[in-house]
């Protein structure tokens, strides 16, 4: 396992900042190519029927226009829907666009206008005439509900709901204290701070260089080849840098698709970016009710946990996420049943956005036991103590680790629980009612097998490689540390290189996985990097000739001997005495691989207890989170300063949806209202006051080689319960509905 | 974006000859909601008049009767920083602050302020009817998603609301525009600036053709609110958010008595709201709660929800009462404690 060292485990600056406060760091719609043209897409009016006619004449006779690509005339792709599967798409026929005349979503691109500039296809773009048959639509998840089923076909890697053990309603109506209530979240859309865009390069020849906006770029590669029949050696992805991603660029999305499409036809570089509001014209988290019941003693103890959600999706797709597991996970009851089903809308697919299904079900399980502990009287952090899992109860397996009890105790010692009142409206300062909720958080920890190449250069230099994305979590920094650790170097004498589909493969950056498994492959590459030049060091002739592993150092560019410290040789001259002008080493880790971890016999997952405090106006309903503590147990911590950032996002990212996150729309027209982020509110600075962050001490040797669980996702997914919670705490008014706004606090 | 001309205005002269001689000409400066407006394709002028190097509208300037000329052409932030307006006018600064960012605060002029659209999703989406944007094809916000729009002064055709912060502490403080056309020049009360939508939702003022605004003026007498004021902007975050409902409240107190009041409401209709007597149900009284909550029945009188934005009228109610108390204390709502006091 991998041991703090110089680096790993010490705070560290992300080694790609520089590049990104300067501008030197290049986006998917950065890249530049002789002759480029732009695309600009024409998007559906309606949510559901046909497009009768469309007139593209007067755009296309605007200076400047190339072509208008549209269902009529753009170029054949692949039939099956298989080829327009990606990696993690959900059962379904994926979206294929300009495929028909057919409307199935308002926002759907109909047509692509290429021009020689953003401008002349934007405005070609506004002329294109389009008359439609209208068919009625359903965009309501509300209407839609009733007619909710349980999905055929399960999503690959989304665990579905466990078998119902006991009978849960029996146990329920039998119960001494009965919870039960019904939980809404409201529809986001991710908003990454880069829009999507994919720019293609046509290199001649049909080779294409594609910068596409995306979290994996052998997925992106995939989809290309698959999509329009090309040879992967003709399609290269290259995304070094990614503006934010949180789900959105998990999935190929329709501008990757119209700029090869459109780049493939015309023999010409195109781009194609998306408009912030034409961001809301694809993927989104998806809106979601849940139906929780819990059945428990007088004294807090759950004897029957029932737990239903159902989740948009679209006509087209069956989008599927794990929303009600952590209910039969998180809680040891004897009679668990858990259901989760879809609906359809008549809207594009929804995705994975940060902890995607988790921050939804864990609202909630853990607004239901809050009010089970106002009804049973016991503390909120007692009663979830009395009733820990030292199991997964789901799987029955036991847990790799588990450090839970020690978030609770640590999180509730530094946020000063024990000073709370429990008596709701009990707690003010002047005008303002002062609310302290908390709420458990929980996610997955997996690994996912990953490739990484390392190789020493005659200058001394260590170059790390993997197809893997950073999509701004600290992966580029962290890979160096380990790198640097590994071979005893200064992290700037490592170059890390990511984001090309060239690169020793990887999956998707999703999952909060990366960290274990890109981490644990850079590991393993540099470990039989440090293997080879150790055989060469020792070789006869060498000044550290016979020497053992056991017998050296690596550090400061150097392997040393333990003994001698005069007997040295420099990484450098060990390449340059092979007569080759590298070393290289490739590696890859997962579980199952030789030396990895057997997944199958324990359950994996981080943990997190998020206490927060929030002041409400009495008078007005307005509402500030004033502090946040979330007590994490992620196993190893590789850099407590991008760790920390990690979880800072999070929280925030948790106080939006708590707050402010909600895609309005107007059902009567199928069509999403406040597709900008002037109407579509994040939080701002100004919302966002003390958040504190404590990583609590957790060994797991068996998650990853590494000891690493994960931290992309924990941090969003108690803290919309935990504020709730608190609300509920100032004012005594439970709201079940997210985003909480000013009007629902006051009608309560 | 539709092709447009483009014309860099010398004089307030050449710009209303350059206005009239293209009907359907926008003037330009900072161009924060304009350009936004024109990439949508909500607006389309087929010419552009920049009157960014007019120097005849720049400046804060003392007038004769005793009050302050603002320039239409001076941002937003040299208003709300510049001294004869943080003491005289208090109000004015505070509620500039209030609103969009520092970088839009930048940028943002005087007269652009006054003419900014509303924020009306319908207006801004052109795949949707909207009568302001397009007379004639409907108003979906009727029925639709509604909760940031109009309780007051609505009417059948539009309800969308006025988005200015500025505007409604200009309101409160009883200025005048002062605009030039091709007829001369002519000041315009500020409470008949803006106007209802009515049957024509697709006119946001009284300006005629080829009128350009030319300064904001501050009346003298409205320098005695300058220590009983406050800007209370509720809204669904602390920082760039339209108001869903805000108050500017004036207090003239003397002896414990309220001898004169202002009263405006943003974020409620089509123009900051304004009622003559809800000011008159403050003056004579003692600055207490009975009187604030009779200024706001007044005010709110003939207030109606929609589906979504009924929360508002008692909201608004509520904000009356806080912010005139803020007045009041002398104690006005800051603009950056990450609170609302």
């Amino acid at each position: 396992m991998l041991k703090n060292d110089l680096h790993v485990g010490s705070p560290r600056s992300r080694v790609d900042g520089p590049a990104k406060v300067t501008g030197q760091a290049t986006y998917a719609a950065e890249f530049t190519a002789a002759d480029l043209a732009h695309g600009y897409i024409v998007e559906s009016a309606i949510a559901r029927g046909r497009i009768l006619s469309i007139d593209t004449a007067a755009a296309e006779a605007l200076p400047g226009v190339v072509r208008v690509f549209t269902h009529e005339n753009r170029p054949k792709t692949a039939w099956f829907d298989y080829k327009y599967r990606d990696m993690v798409a959900p059962p379904g026929a994926p979206f294929r666009p300009l495929s028909s005349d057919e409307i199935q979503y308002s926002g759907q691109p109909i047509a692509l206008v290429v021009a020689v500039s953003f401008e002349a296809a934007r405005e070609a773009a506004g002329l294109v005439g389009v008359s439609y048959e209208r068919q009625p639509h359903e965009t309501d998840l509300d209407r839609a509900r009733h007619d909710s089923y349980e999905p055929p076909k399960k999503r690959n890697g989304i665990a579905p709901p466990p078998a119902p053990r006991g009978d849960a309603q029996q146990a329920f109506g039998a119960a001494p204290v009965r919870i039960a209530g019904e939980y809404a979240i409201a529809s986001e859309h991710h908003n990454p701070m880069e829009p999507h865009a994919t720019t293609v390069v046509w290199e001649g020849g049909g080779k294409l260089t594609v910068h596409d906006k995306t979290q994996g770029v052998q997925n992106s590669q995939a989809y290309v080849t698959n999509v329009f029949g090309l040879s992967g050696d003709d399609v290269r992805v290259v995304s070094p840098f990614v503006g934010g991603g949180f789900g959105s660029g998990l999935r190929p999305q329709h501008q990757l698709f119209l700029a090869v499409m459109a780049s493939l036809a015309l023999e010409r570089s195109v781009r194609v970016e998306l408009t912030r509001q034409q961001m809301f014209g694809h993927v989104h988290r998806p809106e979601t009710v849940n139906l929780v019941s819990l059945g428990a003693g007088e004294d807090g103890k759950l004897h029957s946990i029932q737990h239903q959600a159902i989740a948009a999706t679209s006509r087209f797709e069956d989008h599927q996420e794990v929303v009600v597991n952590w209910s039969g996970l998180l809680y040891p009851a004897e009679h668990v049943d858990l259901r989760y089903e879809l609906a359809k809308l008549d809207t594009y697919s929804p995705g994975d956005m940060r902890a995607p299904g988790a921050p939804l079900g864990v609202f909630a399980l853990e607004s239901a036991m809050d009010e089970l502990a106002v009804a049973t009287g016991v503390d909120p952090v007692e009663l979830r103590l009395r009733n820990y899992a030292e199991r997964d109860e789901n799987e029955d397996k036991p847990f790799t680790s588990k450090e839970l009890r020690a978030c609770y105790r640590e999180g509730a010692e530094r946020f000063g629980w024990s000073r709370r009142d429990p008596r709701p409206g009990s707690m003010r300062e002047g005008r303002e009612l002062i609310g302290w909720g908390m709420a458990s958080g929980v996610w997955e920890a997996n690994m996912m097998k990953t490739s990484a190449r390392a190789t020493l250069t005659a200058d001394g230099r260590l170059a790390i490689a993997c197809a893997t994305s950073d999509i701004g979590t600290g992966t580029y920094t962290i890979l160096a540390q380990i790198a640097a650790d590994a071979l005893g170097l200064p992290m700037d004498a490592v170059d890390v290189a990511l984001g090309d589909s060239t690169l020793p493969e990887a999956p998707v950056q999703g999952g909060s996985w990366t960290a274990a498994s890109a981490g644990s492959a850079v590991a393993a590459a540099c470990g039989s990097l440090r293997a080879a030049l150790l055989t060469r060091a020792t070789a006869e002739g060498s000044p550290l000739a016979g020497a053992g592993a056991d017998d050296v150092i690596f550090e400061g560019g150097h392997v040393r001997s333990l003994k001698e410290p005069s007997q040295v040789v420099t990484l450098a001259d060990i390449v340059a005495a092979s007569g080759q002008d590298r070393i290289a080493a490739t590696e890859s880790a997962g579980p199952g691989l030789i030396g990895m971890m057997l997944p199958k016999s324990h359950s994996s997952y981080t943990h997190s207890a998020v206490f927060a405090e929030v002041r409400i106006d009495e008078e007005l309903g307005v509402l500030r989170v004033t502090r946040i503590v979330n007590a994490v147990a992620a196993g190893r911590i590789l850099n407590p300063k991008t760790a920390r950032s990690q979880i800072l996002g999070g929280v925030v990212w948790g106080i939006g949806m708590a707050l402010h996150e909600e895609t309005l729309t107007d059902h009567r027209l199928g069509r999403i209202m406040n597709h900008s982020l002037a109407e579509y509110h994040v939080p701002v600075n100004a919302d966002i006051h003390d958040i504190e962050v404590i990583f609590v001490e957790e060994r797991d040797e068996k998650t990853s080689p590494i000891g690493v669980k994960g931290l992309g996702e924990i941090g969003v997914v108690g803290t919309a319960a935990a504020i709730a919670n608190a609300v509920h705490h100032a004012t005594g008014k439970r709201i079940r509905s997210l985003p909480i706004t000013i009007d629902k606090i006051q009608q309560g | 974006m539709k092709r447009f001309s483009y014309h860099r205005a010398d004089s307030v002269a050449d710009a209303v000859q350059a206005l009239c001689a293209t009907p359907d000409a926008r003037i330009v400066a900072g161009g924060t909601n304009l350009v936004d407006l024109m990439k949508y394709g909500v607006e389309t002028p087929s010419a552009l008049v920049d009157v960014t190097r007019i120097a005849a509208l720049n400046g804060i300037d003392d007038t004769d009767e005793g009050g302050l000329r603002i320039g239409a052409l001076v941002p937003n932030r040299t208003v709300a920083e510049d001294a004869r307006v943080t003491t005289r006018f208090p109000l004015l600064a505070s509620a500039i602050l209030a609103g969009a960012t520092p970088q839009l605060r930048n940028a943002a002029t005087t007269g652009g302020n006054l003419n900014q659209r509303t924020r009306c999703y319908y207006f801004y989406d052109t795949k949707t009817p909207c009568n302001k944007r397009e007379p004639g094809s409907g108003c979906p916000a009727i029925g639709g998603v509604n909760r940031i729009h109009a309780i007051l002064g609505a009417s059948e055709h539009c309800i969308a609301t006025h988005p200015s912060d500025m505007c409604v502490a200009l309101a409160a403080l009883g200025a005048e525009v002062r605009v030039e056309g091709p007829n001369g020049a002519r000041r315009i009360p500020f409470a008949d600036y803006h106007r209802l939508p009515g049957d024509a939702p697709e006119r946001d003022n009284t300006l005629q053709p080829g009128e350009i605004v030319e300064a904001v003026l501050l009346p003298p007498e409205a320098e005695a609110f300058a220590g009983h004021h406050s800007y209370l902007k509720l809204r669904d975050r602390l920082s760039y958010a339209f108001a869903l409902v805000s108050v500017a409240g004036a207090l003239d107190i003397r002896e414990g008595r309220i001898v004169a009041a202002r009263l405006a409401l943003g974020g409620v209709a089509h123009k900051p709201w304004r009622r003559e007597e809800a000011e008159a149900a403050l003056v004579g009284s003692p600055a207490d709660e009975a009187a604030f909550a009779a200024a706001a029945t007044h005010l709110l009188e003939g207030a109606r929800g929609h589906e979504h934005n009924t929360f508002k009228i008692e909201l608004a109610r509520r904000a009356i009462l806080r912010a005139l108390g803020q007045a009041a204390a002398g104690t006005p709502q800051s603009q950056t404690d990450k609170r609302i006091a």
